[in-house]
Formats: C-alpha cells, structure tokens, sequence
C-alpha cells in the first residue's frame, strides 16, 4: 500500500508538467486568499481575454524550442502583423485579403529567419536578435511612432467578437493548443521535432530531414506570432507601434515555466499552456490585490527559476528513487 | 566492372581533406553474411572509408559496387535505401525519446496521411517494437522507456534490434563497445553474432582487436589511410595482427 503510494507520487513528480501546475495552482490560492475578488466570474472573463495572445505565441516558440531553435523576433512580427494589415486596407485591398497577406508576411519573416539561419549556420539567437531590432525599426519607420487609423470597415467578430462572457480569440487559442498537441505527439511530424532537437546528428542518420523541420518550424512560429498580433489589434481596435514590445521573454518564459528544456528535444504544449496561463494571472492577480505592478517582473522571475529547479534537480533525484 | 560475389565492394578509394590524404588506393570487400572486422590505429582511416561508404560523404577517387552494380551515394539516406545502416555510438539514439520512438524514428507506422502529416500507428509500433527487441533477446520493460534510461550495451542491442526490424542489408557498428564494461561488451558481440544468423553482413569498427577477432569472420587492417592487411580468421592470429597494427 505505502509502495503504491510511493509509485504513485513518483509517477505524479515524473510527470512533465507538473512543477508549472503546481505554481498555478500555489498562485490561484494565494491571490484568492487575499482577494476573494480574483476568482469571480468577471475576472476569470478577462484573464481569458488577455491569454490568448501570449498563449498563442509561446506555442509556436515551444515547437521551435523543442526543435532546437529559438525565435527573439516574435514580440516585432506581432506587432509588424497588424500594421502590414492596416496598410493593405488603407491601400483600399479587401479586410479579409489584407489579413491573409498579413499573415503571410508574417510567415515570410519566419521562412527569412530559418533560411538565414540554417543556410549561414550561425545561432539562431543571433539571427533572430537581429531580425528583432529589424521589424521593431521597420514598424516604426512605416508608422513614425503613431498608430495609424484603425480600419473603421474591419469586421473583428471573428476573431474577438463576444459570445456569452467570452471572446472568440480564447477559443482560436484552444484550437491552435489542441490542433499543436495532436501534431507534436500524434504525428510523424511531431516525432522529428523531438528527433531534431533531441539529437540532430542521430534524426539526420536516421534519414530525417532536420533542416526542412526546423524552416517549418521558424515559419510557423512566426506566423502564430502574427496570428496573434492581430488578435491583439483586433481586441484594441488600434495598431500600436509598441504592441509586443518585451512578449518574445514572456513567451520564452512561458515556455521554459512549461517544462520545455532550452536546449531541445524535451516539451509539452500542455506545459506552455501552463506556463502561459501562469505567467497571465500573476500579472491579473497583482492588479486585484493592488500590489505595484513592479512585482510582475520579480515574480515572472522567480517562477523561471523554481520551473527549471523542480523540472531537472527534483526530477533527477526522483528518477534514483527505485520503486 | 564488380564483383557479385560481395555485397559490397570498394575499389581504390582515395580521399583528400585540406591537402591531407585521409586514405590511399583502399581495395575493401563485404560478402554476403559476413562480419568483416576493421582494425586500425586512430587516424588510421577507418572513420573516412566508412563514411564514404554510408554516404556521408563521396570519395574523391574510387569505386563503389552494390551487389556487382555500381553506385554513388550522395546523402545518408540513399545508402539507406539500399539497406545500408551505420550505428554510431552517440548518434544512433536520441536519449530523452522512448526506445519506441526511436526505433521508428525518420520511418514511423503510420494509420493514415493527412496531407503533410501522417497519424502514427501507435499500438502497431508498440507491438513491433517489442518484437524486434525480443528478436536480439533484450527484455526491456516498456516501448514507452527512455533511452537515456538504459545502459550503453541495451542501446547498442535497441540500434541492432532496429536495424533487423528494418531489413537492412549491411549494418556498420562503429566502436560499439567502446566505453562499456566487459560484461555490456560481451551482450554486444552477442547482438552481431545475431546479425549473421539473420544472413545480415555487418562491420565492426573498433581498435580494440580482442573485441572484434572472436566474432569476425574476416579482419581488414588499416594504417596511414592504406590497407596493410586482410584475412580471413582461419589464416592469422591476434598476435599477428597486432604486429601489423602497432608497425610504425
């Protein structure tokens, strides 16, 4: 009986994403404790409202995390996103075509960051820090600081329109999470991510396309960043020169706090959708406890830390305990 | 002109880098079941001709005959098409992926494609995979472990397990038992002795001749990139190996 039970918690320690659930649930408890005000419906209805664009990027820089690579530039693409759109429409283009051509210059952006970096082999850190300060500059230079006017003819329903208390954008994020899900651990796709990641030269013996994987996944990392770029855009009625400014860190933390290890080959999106949620309510929870928002940072930081502490120290050391 | 009575033959395989001559005019010859053992000092060109020979990269002069028909490989994956499969000692496995996953790796059972990905066969691989290991008598407890989890003999026999499963035709182990302990080593040679059983050729690449006389059935010796000896078991002796190997 004490075996099992030992088996069990051991079983419950191993589990990947388990050390981000925990933070989740400490954070929801003590916010709660102190403002009973944190779990009502109204607040719940805005925490969902503001995940959606930090979820949805933090997922397409797991799977490029998981595949060995990692993107700086995500925070300047959703912002780059949306003024691409807005200029199509001022140019006189259809919302919808507009949209589509955003998007797709988004993805190009990521196709620019994976040809760089796997034709040259140079750091992907590098490329994409580069490409980071390239897109925040264009924005600027196209907009010159201001926000051009939002497209009055721009129908948003679709993307955050309400129904009931929430907004469409949380359910395009539980789509994109579930649809990444299924890729990552269903598919064959999903097996020469961890491969690539895992073990490159071993992936590459075993006849699987390593560099296609990664340039894959550069596009769609950075096609989701502008995805969500929109839904931001969407949601504020606004194009703001600013938008994302700082994401890139909140979604790589999001992903680390997840359980995705920095170095490839190990991740779950189930633990980014974690991390994701962790990172949005301890900037929600402050604001209802009324602490300074300095703390966000402090706090962000520290959970870092304590993900990657429980996800390698303790795991190890529960690994040598033989049951 | 080739030779169908090897499975493999290379004919005067020369290759530079950088001005240095990695090998000179090497004549090498795999039959069919056979395990050929490749001895030679570090340095001595048995990584080169072996990477030529899996497709890593070409040869700047020479020949290579696939069952008597000439070939050229230019990526790892066309030698693998023709069942020629190269276990490296760090980069057969990756270690935070199941034994399952691994097996599959790069040629995963799938139920069906949908479009650009396809769903894989998850209960098919888990069975299989236990049958391939069961084939070089590995008891492991679950498809679903981690091969970091195993010992460095278990991951030789889960890279051999998968290359029978496979059907290859040729499989080149490159110092696989470096690094193991004298037991894990003798598991190893256990593995290729089941290779041939299975009428697998195979290559075993290592500098530990004591390691490779008792399994082989023949014994290349390479030195400075040329090949100074070649015998079948019956018509040598380790000493006599040896003295060609350590000869300056």
């Amino acid at each position: 009986m004490a075996q099992g039970l030992v088996s069990f918690f051991r079983r419950i320690i191993l589990l990947r994403e388990i050390s981000s659930l925990v933070m989740l649930l400490a954070v929801v408890l003590v916010f709660f404790a102190i403002s009973p005000l944190f779990l009502s419906w109204e607040n719940i209805a805005v925490i969902l409202e503001i995940i959606p664009e930090l979820g949805i990027v933090a997922l397409g820089v797991t799977m490029l995390m998981i595949s060995g690579e990692f993107d700086l530039s995500v925070g300047s693409v959703f912002a780059f996103c949306p003024i691409i759109m807005t200029m199509f429409v001022v140019w006189g283009f259809s919302p919808l075509l507009s949209v589509i051509i955003a998007l797709l210059v988004a993805m190009l952006l990521g196709a620019l960051n994976g040809f760089i970096t796997l034709f040259f082999g140079i750091p992907s850190f590098i490329t994409t820090l580069g490409a980071m300060l390239i897109w925040r500059g264009a924005v600027l230079l196209v907009t010159g600081g201001w926000p051009p006017p939002f497209p009055t003819e721009m129908s948003t329903g679709i993307l955050v329109g309400k129904l009931g208390f929430l907004r469409a954008s949380i359910f395009w994020y539980g789509a994109i999470a579930v649809l990444l899900w299924f890729i990552l651990e269903r598919t064959d796709f999903g097996n020469w991510v961890f491969a690539t990641g895992g073990n490159q030269v071993a992936a590459r013996a075993m006849g699987v396309d390593t560099q296609r994987v990664k340039f894959i996944n550069f596009m769609l990392c950075s096609l989701l960043a502008g995805f969500a770029g929109l839904i931001q855009s969407f949601r504020l009625a606004t194009t703001l020169p600013s938008m994302g400014t700082g994401l890139e860190m909140d979604a790589i933390a999001a992903t680390v706090i997840g359980g995705t290890a920095l170095s490839g080959g190990v991740g779950t999106v189930i633990g980014t959708v974690i991390g994701a949620f962790l990172i949005r309510v301890i900037d929600n929870g402050l604001v209802i406890v009324r602490a300074p928002s300095y703390w966000f940072r402090v706090f962000i930081g520290i959970a870092i830390i304590l993900a990657v502490i429980l996800n390698s120290f303790v795991r190890e050391r529960t690994k040598k305990l033989r049951c | 002109m080739g030779d169908d009575k090897y499975l493999v033959e290379m004919l005067n395989i020369h290759k530079w880098f950088a001005g240095v001559c990695a090998l000179r005019g090497v004549d090498f010859a795999i039959g069919y079941g056979e395990i050929v053992g490749l001895v030679g000092d570090n340095g001595a060109g048995k990584s080169t001709l072996i990477k030529i020979l899996s497709g890593f990269y070409p040869p700047d002069e020479g020949k290579i005959f696939f069952e008597g028909e000439e070939k050229h490989f230019s990526s790892p994956r066309e030698a693998r098409k023709l069942g020629i499969e190269t276990i490296y000692q760090e980069a057969a496995m990756v270690p935070k992926m199941s034994i399952m996953r691994n097996i599959f790796m790069g040629r995963e059972l799938l139920s069906f494609r949908m479009g650009p990905v396809g769903y894989l066969d998850i209960p098919r691989m888990e069975e299989e995979s236990m049958t391939a290991l069961q084939k070089v008598d590995l008891k492991l407890r679950s498809p679903h472990a981690l091969v970091d989890e195993l010992s460095g003999g278990q991951r030789q026999g889960v890279a051999i397990a998968r290359a029978m499963y496979f059907k290859s035709r040729l499989v080149i182990l490159d110092e696989p038992t470096n690094n193991l302990s004298v037991k894990e080593s003798q598991r190893v040679l256990e593995f290729i002795k089941e290779l041939k059983k299975q009428g697998i050729s195979s290559i075993f690449i290592s500098h530990n001749l004591y390691h490779v006389y008792p399994v082989a059935d023949r014994i290349v010796i390479l030195s400075h990139g040329e090949k100074i000896g070649d015998f079948r078991k019956e018509e040598t002796s380790v000493e006599e190996i040896t003295r060609l190997m350590i000869l300056p």
